[in-house]
């Protein structure tokens, strides 16, 4: 006979609960009934705001209702119990429903706390608590302007983070206590808190007490007990949290005075088969409010039922990190300890916005707790360091500042850490669970998240689960090699190099010599590349034009609404009057917007897709070849105009920079690289911002390499100096095609540089000393590349069969697609606006 | 454009000849006022056909999409050229993690002539 278990309230620990008992109750011995209150299946409280940022409720769900009925739950919504008859050992639900229980799991946790001020009733006044509260709140904050939170604690700061997400003008928080986040910062902490948060738009009252809310229906202002009065038309309430205890008081369970049903350390209550856990229990005299004790205390009670290890609820580590409106915060151990308890090491840097504070025990050996504001980096150490009584090296602060000076590897302080420190405490897994599945082949934080469940609670363990497999992987002598994809296990350069020895000139012809499967959008256009930098045939023929990404195919840039953009070479920015009117001629003729790029060429935008041989035939036959601005290719090599009119200049930096360009063209890489030369130290060419740079001196030119803008921009940096013309394009050979040879696919210069093993050192030794014996090869294979090229829009212009190809409809080559709109913008053109 | 009538209720439209279609990629036809994106996917030996809007930004763009497959089941996919979301040509499912779907489409080749049912 199977016994019954009724679970009251389906929050997330309610679903965590069932989630447990169901994977250890292989017996089959319990049948589980559960009873919600909300009309939805318990979901993701904790990252409610996401919901205001775009996240949808089935993002937010822990488990869509077919998961309960596909696991043999019963589950009602809408029907929260209203009575326990514990004689009968029996539940009724609000809509009437009796069910016998066996045993009875408490998980009504808590509703928000709403103190009794006069107007809390008013419209535009809300508690921030269910998915329906915030429907609530988003449809009144279209009507509104200025909003508060009453609560400067975690809750009230994520209401504001709300408030700030919904748009408002102005949102207010309103704290009684002289402290933001009294429960876990300190007042140096909060004061640094404070001023991050005031930089990002928040206004805050300290000392505070709300006297009454205004307004006729609607609130209108908040009155508060130092006669202040702040107009506001939308207040969220979020002063804490009260336990939802209001069946076990009519159950005549026993309470705490300010409310919580008492529990045990087996979390039963008064009566022995009724058990409370998560944000209704009160265990230990305390409410736990947050979710990683809560799920300890169901994996408690279902040990229990099960009769598996049996463990009792210890005082549960209140450890917190989390993200408050991008602001790191996060409390560890015991934050406020003082001296002459403890030592305190504080670190302030206000213009960063930065606090550290860590508690040191007296004797200087253990790390007690701290607070970290503005940089949580270091919080998943240093909480190892408090739970596992680490013995902390001789300069503590090191442990929150991190190493300064010397070098040192990240990620390998991991394992130093003993294998049953906690890592995820949401899913109590420990370190030597993790590295456990990593060795049994578990090695992508996917696999990790599947088998053990680490990481997907609140997600902060995740960096550290990372480290853990990497750093596993490397103990066992394990290379990790970047493979291409799912269908080549093989490096960007091993794949590089066996294409070069088997001679394949196609991308079937490598699949099927080096591959598996029918290919994918990442390997195609990195075997594409390959070829192109090997052989440098003609990217669209023999089949190799459906493997080229997008921009390659169309020899374009695809542009928002589908039309493509065209920009002709222009080599050094030099052009000569007749070709500017033929560019303006053809940009007429088919409609398109020009500008002037940051290349020192001519952008023209708005091509359909069958204008383009059109175009290109145009501009071609004045002389003009494709720039290759859709390629991983030369892009540009801009110049200043150089000794021949500057009064400054040293050299003739435009044709060294149309030598170049021209040497260039065309050339695959796996990544775009850009060029420029500049005729003096000056550098009017901004040389020293490109993959390579050239800036004359007196004597020669000076070589730079691995510059980039860009996401991260980086300086290029000095490879050779005061060399002539014939070395630098010698060097700039080698340099080039080492960098084609080795670099992963999509890896500019700078980020290639800055993984390459010996930097900048082993770069000069390479390509000045050749030390690898490979620099007379790099030559002949660069002059091979050289003397291969063509321009490929020319080759399109005058071949019908690849003509063809250009057109929006197969079946109806002059119809133009009906969808490309245009709005006009300055007597000129632009892409009618897409759907975000 | 002739229609020939299948059996059950789909109507086979003549799209284009076989030739048409690049091998192992895609092109857009236009049929009855839809555009149709219509893969070669010649390493299977298969034919796709889908919608050619992309749904995540609205483009008409997918037939211009690199396809592939994916996972050890081999899904047949093609990804959009704006931003890679990729779409199974089997289902329509979206399988870079967005709740997207896409219309798929039978597709028939007689006589070198490429037929879309719709």
């Amino acid at each position: 006979m199977k016994k019954k278990i009724v679970v009251v309230g389906n929050g997330m620990v309610g679903y965590k609960f069932c989630e447990k008992l169901i994977t250890k109750d292989t017996a089959q011995e319990f049948d589980l009934v559960v009873f919600g209150e909300e009309i939805r299946p318990a979901y993701d409280r904790v990252h409610l705001s996401a919901y205001f940022a775009g996240k949808t409720v089935e993002d937010l769900t822990m488990a869509p209702a077919s998961w309960y009925a596909e696991n043999g739950i019963t589950l009602h919504l809408s029907d929260p119990i209203v009575d326990i008859d514990r004689d009968a050992k029996t539940v009724r639900s609000h809509h009437g429903l009796v069910e016998m229980y066996d045993y009875l799991v408490l998980a009504t946790g808590s509703a928000a706390f709403v103190p009794p001020i006069p107007g809390v009733e008013k419209d535009g006044v809300f508690v921030y608590r269910t998915i329906e509260d915030l429907d609530m709140m988003q449809n009144h904050a279209k009507k509104a302007k200025k909003g508060a939170v009453i609560g400067g604690g975690l809750l009230g700061l994520e209401a504001a983070k709300a408030l700030l997400d919904l748009g408002l003008e102005e949102t207010h928080v309103i704290e009684f206590a002289p402290r933001l986040m009294p429960r876990q910062v300190d007042d140096a902490g909060s004061k640094m808190l404070q001023s991050k948060l005031e930089e990002l738009g928040l206004k805050i009252h300290l000392n505070r007490n709300t006297q009454e809310i205004r307004g006729n229906g609607a609130i209108s202002s908040m009155l508060f007990a130092d006669g202040l009065e702040l107009e506001v038309d939308m207040l969220v309430i979020s002063a804490g949290i009260k336990p939802r205890d209001e069946v076990a008081r009519i159950a005549g369970l026993e309470v705490g005075v300010r409310g919580g049903v008492i529990v045990n350390d087996y979390l039963q209550t008064s009566d022995p088969n009724i058990y409370a856990i998560g944000e209704c229990a009160l265990a230990h005299h305390m409410i736990y409010g947050l979710v990683a004790p809560g799920y300890e205390m169901a994996d408690v009670v279902v040990n229990q039922l099960v009769k598996d290890k049996e463990k009792s609820f210890k005082p549960f580590d209140m450890s917190t990190k989390l993200k408050l409106i991008g602001v790191d915060v996060a409390s560890f151990g015991d934050a406020f300890i003082q001296e002459p308890n403890c030592q305190t090491i504080v670190y302030e840097n206000s213009a960063k916005g930065i606090y550290k504070r860590i508690n040191v025990s007296n004797d200087g050996k253990y790390l007690l707790g701290g607070i970290l504001i503005g940089d949580a980096e270091q919080y998943n150490m240093l909480l190892q360091n408090v739970k596992n009584q680490t013995i902390l090296p001789p300069d503590p602060e090191d442990l929150m500042l991190g190493a300064r000076g010397g070098k040192e590897e990240s990620g390998a302080g991991v394992m130093a850490l003993p294998d049953d420190a906690l890592i995820c405490s949401c899913e109590a897994i420990s370190k030597g669970q993790i590295c456990g599945e990593v060795l049994a082949g578990n090695n992508t934080l996917d696999a990790i998240k599947k088998c053990t469940k680490a990481g997907t609670g609140c997600g902060g363990c995740v960096p550290m689960v990372k480290d853990l497999i990497n750093e596993t992987m490397k103990s066992q002598g394990v290379y990790i090699r970047n493979i291409i994809c799912e269908h080549f296990d093989y490096t960007r350069q091993e794949l590089f190099d066996l294409v070069k020895i088997k001679g394949y000139k196609t991308y079937e012809e490598a699949l099927d010599g080096l591959g598996h499967g029918d290919g994918c959008e990442t390997c195609k256009p990195a075997v594409a590349s390959i070829l192109a930098s090997l052989w440098n045939e003609m990217i669209l023929v023999k089949g190799n034009d459906t493997i080229q990404d997008s921009n390659d195919r169309y020899l374009a840039n695809i542009q928002k609404n589908g039309t493509y953009s065209v920009v002709p070479r222009i080599p050094g920015g030099e052009i000569t009057p007749d070709k500017l009117i033929v560019i303006g001629q053809v940009a007429l003729k088919y409609g398109l917007y020009t500008k002037i790029t940051g290349g020192q060429r001519i952008d023209l935008f708005g091509a359909h897709v069958s204008d383009l041989p059109a175009i290109w035939e145009e501009l071609v036959n004045a002389g003009f070849e494709s720039g290759h601005a859709y390629g991983k290719a030369l892009r540009t090599v801009k110049s200043c105009v150089g000794s021949t009119w500057c009064r400054f200049g040293l050299h003739d930096s435009v044709s060294f920079a149309i030598e170049i360009e021209e040497r260039y063209r065309g050339l695959r890489a796996p990544h775009k690289f850009k060029s420029a030369v500049s005729g003096c130290t000056r550098e009017c060419a901004e040389a020293q911002s490109k993959d390579f740079g050239i800036i004359a001196t007196e004597k020669g030119w000076n070589l730079y390499v691995c510059g980039n803008g860009g996401v991260k921009p980086q300086h290029a940096l000095l490879l050779a100096s005061d060399i002539d013309s014939e070395t630098c394009i010698k060097y700039i050979d080698r340099f080039l095609m080492f960098y084609i040879k080795t670099a992963e696919p999509l890896t500019r210069t700078a980020t290639w540089l800055n993984k390459l093993e010996g930097g900048m050192d082993y770069l000069k030794a390479v390509v000045i000393d050749d030390v690898l014996g490979l620099n007379k090869q790099f030559e002949d294979e660069m002059n091979m590349l050289v003397e291969a090229y063509r321009c490929e829009w020319k080759e399109v212009v005058t071949n019908p069969e690849l003509r063809k190809r250009f057109t929006h409809f197969v079946n109806a080559p002059h119809v133009k697609d009906p969808n490309v709109k245009f709005e006009p913008m300055r007597d000129q053109i632009k892409a009618a606006e897409w759907v975000k | 454009m002739s229609n020939i009538l299948a059996e059950d209720t789909l109507v086979w439209h003549l799209a284009c000849s076989e030739a048409d279609i690049p091998e192992n990629g895609g092109a857009c036809a236009l049929i009855e006022g839809e555009q149709i994106a219509i893969y070669n996917f010649k390493r299977r030996g298969e034919w796709f056909a889908t919608q050619n809007l992309c749904p995540h930004r609205q483009q008409m763009a997918l037939s211009r999409g690199m396809i592939g497959s994916a996972g050890e089941e081999q899904e047949p996919k093609v990804a959009c050229p704006f931003h890679k979301k990729t779409f199974s040509l089997k289902s329509g499912a979206c399988l870079s993690g967005d709740d997207y779907q896409i219309q798929t489409y039978p597709v028939k080749v007689e006589n070198g002539m490429v037929y879309i049912g719709i």
